[in-house]
């Protein structure tokens, strides 16, 4: 027979283990064996072996080496820790594999994950409970709300360690060229679309503002969308659509006026998240909604020349999508393996100065320094000041290129992803996000009430 | 003294070691093929029969649900729709996929200059990893700067958008899977199409049988069977259409292009919900084992 079904595939990936694809040990890493290996171990506490993930690849040499450095120098500080291995597979979170591993005992103890798997794995009871060990934490008091991701009913889960908020991503170069001023980018979705036709005006190729519309990728910056005008995707008690209102309907109609009537948002469908960074990238196109992540993801890995980059307030905002990410437990980890796991992330990734946290390194190693995140603390907080100090002392970026987004985002609340559904439900928000982009004559009332309809449906059922 | 039958009895035995002894080496063979069958078809198999009643996360033991999965994915919204897509695209795939390398076969067997060049040139697309033929298709049919529409436009017609309307996305799928296929069709019906003996046409041709005659009354009943297996493998193939809308489409636009694989791989990669995927899967199964079935019981048929 000629092919195999992917079922079949699906059920291999759960009955093979993913064994070592991507992944190095530590001794090749620069990392040496310490006190476990001899069964003894200094300060009376017993020997553990743990692994990570998220190891920054070969192809991101100076970060790689930063990792290595950090490993080394957390076993010499923990001498009963050892870290076994370190996966540099990418990206970090793989839901292809996750579950394989997981089965398989492959899954490293300390696992990165983004966002909106977070709720998802809590519910499925595939993270450890992190609670009876955060007192340990030094910094676990000076959390923002980006914590609250990684809760449930009263327990935490995991910790976060990348956090921002969503905003408006622009190119000064584009806005230049369409004779706006990059010094004072769109405020109001109004302007948006001003700027976006203008744009759109410069002639082939030229793209006013990009949208993405499928993949479940379309339903996820609907949300973000959504929530800038104050909206939800679902009711607080989380068993109810709450999106078929004026301002879901408003989102979709603005796309309908520039994809349609304004004619500056392009024809190509975005329907995966690499595809719109690279249209930006690329530098033909003048807006798309992202966070300031984005700016160094173009820079890093779409080819974008950093410096024709900002990113600003998203407009009109009355609350900001949530986006970032962190680290959980492997669920069949000892306690002593969790509380090792905690030690990691907090050295790695937690403490100010310190593993990804330590600018002054950072900045000799040639990495950016000086975009505003992580954003992990309230800015009044030990920590939250600590950072932000060392970060402006070894900016070596242009802090204009964020100034935007970090004055219009100031006090607009952050509002986490919709439940632990999240994924099914930007799978049912594709829909209207394709409908708009792709037919002129589409009903918007009649898509939010079909999609209301879905989601209630997949929320009854879930019980 | 021993009997007839005692003897017969002493060399049987001996005469099935003898075979053995003499089989050895295509029972080693054999036993390298059984086995990675069994790991890495037959055990995922049996796993996903079992996954498809169980509800699991993998760290706390499996609980049996009976039904639940099924239920889940048959109360999902785009369970519908993802199967008439893959019925859809199974038809047209076959209309096109299965006709056009015919055609392509039947004219490649006429030709006596340049067959091998040309034989050549349509077996190329298979040559390329698949994920590169899509993306190649994915530049083909942007509506903007696209071949397809800058040849629409060379003979005055207006452009169409491709794989950004609910009405062509699919056929759009269904051109790129026919692309794809097209040279190994082409190369499995050439080779029937060369097993013919030469002395039927010739008798036909006295007969006075023009082309489309020999065709129907020559060519056809005796590739019948290369038809019909053909068939069948394309069914179970196209049945399966995941590549397509995963690269091409994501699913859309509206559902447009969603097909059974690409909802089973939604709900086990992108969901978490591994169960319901596995129990999708299995029903899929259970179609493509009746085709299978059917197609088996024909080629006996055909054979005896």
């Amino acid at each position: 027979m000629k092919s195999r079904k992917l079922s079949m595939l699906l059920a291999a990936a759960i009955a093979l283990t993913a064994a070592g694809c991507g992944s190095s040990d530590s001794n090749s890493s620069g990392t040496a064996p310490t006190a476990s290996s001899s069964g003894t171990a200094a300060g009376g506490e017993a020997p553990v072996s743990i692994t990570v993930n998220c190891m920054p690849p070969k192809t991101n040499a100076a970060q790689r080496a930063t990792f290595e450095e950090d490993i080394a120098a957390f076993q010499k500080l923990y001498p009963h820790i050892t870290i076994s291995k370190a996966t540099d597979a990418f990206p970090c979170y793989e839901p292809r594999t996750f579950e394989a591993k997981l089965a398989g005992g492959e899954l490293e103890t300390v696992f990165y994950v983004n966002f909106p798997n977070v709720g998802r794995l809590m519910e499925s009871g595939q993270a450890a409970d992190l609670t009876p060990y955060t007192s340990e934490l030094k910094t676990f008091a000076d959390y923002n709300s980006s914590l609250d991701l990684f809760k449930k009913d009263g327990k935490v889960y995991g910790l976060p360690t990348d956090g921002y908020g969503m905003g408006l991503v622009y190119n000064k170069e584009v806005f230049t060229k369409a004779g706006l001023d990059p010094n004072t980018p769109p405020k109001t979705w109004a302007e948006v679309q001003a700027a976006a036709k203008k744009i759109a005006g410069l002639g082939a190729g030229y793209v006013g503002f990009g949208e993405y519309s499928g993949n479940n990728v379309g339903g996820w910056h609907f949300t973000a969308s959504l929530y800038g005008r104050g909206g939800s995707v679902i009711t607080d008690d989380g068993t109810k659509a709450a999106f078929n209102t004026p301002e879901g309907k408003a989102v979709l109609e603005n796309l309908k006026q520039m994809r349609w009537a304004d004619n500056s948002m392009g024809s190509r469908l975005y329907i995966d998240w690499p595809a719109l960074m690279k249209a930006m990238g690329a530098g033909k196109m003048g807006m798309m909604l992202g966070a300031p992540d984005v700016l160094i993801g173009l820079r890093n890995d779409f080819g974008g020349k950093f410096e024709n980059y900002a990113v600003t307030a998203l407009p009109e905002a009355k609350s900001l999508f949530n986006g970032g990410a962190g680290y959980m437990i492997n669920p069949k980890s000892t306690p002593e393996q969790i509380k090792a796991g905690i030690k990691w992330i907090e050295y790695e990734f937690l403490t100010p100065g310190k593993g990804q946290l330590d600018y002054v390194r950072a900045k000799g190693a040639d990495l950016t320094v000086g975009q505003p995140y992580p954003d992990l603390y309230g800015a009044d907080t030990p920590s939250g000041q600590a950072v932000n100090e060392l970060r402006k002392a070894n900016a070596n970026i242009d802090a204009a290129q964020f100034a935007g987004w970090v004055e219009g985002s100031k006090g607009i609340p952050a509002k986490a992803e919709p439940g632990p559904y999240a994924q099914e439900i930007y799978k049912i928000l594709d829909t209207p996000m394709s409908a708009v982009l792709t037919r002129q004559d589409a009903n918007i009332d009649q898509l939010l009430a079909d999609a209301e309809t879905k989601v209630n449906s997949l929320l009854t059922s879930k019980g | 003294m021993s009997t007839p039958v005692a003897d017969r009895k002493q060399r049987q035995p001996t005469k099935r070691r003898r075979s053995v002894k003499r089989n050895l080496t295509a029972y080693g063979f054999l036993c390298g093929a059984l086995i990675c069958f069994a790991f890495f078809s037959w055990y995922p198999m049996v796993w996903e029969v079992i996954l498809s009643f169980q509800q699991t996360n993998f760290v706390d033991p499996p609980v049996w649900v009976g039904l639940e999965n099924f239920r889940t994915v048959f109360n999902d919204p785009a369970f519908a729709p993802a199967w008439i897509n893959t019925a859809l695209f199974t038809l047209l795939a076959l209309l096109c996929g299965y006709a056009i390398p015919f055609v392509i076969a039947l004219v490649l067997n006429e030709l006596r200059h340049a067959r091998a060049y040309l034989r050549f040139i349509v077996y190329l697309p298979v040559m390329l990893p698949p994920a590169v033929g899509v993306l190649l298709f994915q530049w083909f049919y942007d509506p903007d700067y696209g071949l397809f529409n800058q040849i629409l436009g060379f003979f005055s017609l207006p452009g169409l958008q491709w794989l950004n309307s609910t009405s062509t996305a699919l056929i759009s799928l269904v051109i790129v899977s026919t692309w794809m296929n097209l040279g190994s069709g082409t190369l499995i019906y050439l080779a029937a199409l060369q097993t013919i003996p030469s002395e039927l046409y010739e008798a036909a041709e006295l007969d006075g049988a023009g082309l489309f005659k020999r065709i129907r009354h020559v060519t056809i009943p005796q590739t019948k069977l290369i038809l019909l297996v053909m068939l069948m493998l394309q069914i179970v193939a196209t049945m399966q259409v995941f590549i397509e809308p995963y690269l091409l489409t994501g699913g859309g636009p509206e559902d447009a292009t969603i097909s059974v694989v690409y909802l089973m791989y939604q709900y086990a990669f992108n969901f978490g919900n591994l169960n319901a995927g596995n129990a999708l899967g299995l029903m899929l199964m259970i179609v493509l084992m009746t085709f299978s079935a059917i197609y088996l019981r024909l080629s006996r048929d055909n054979t005896v």
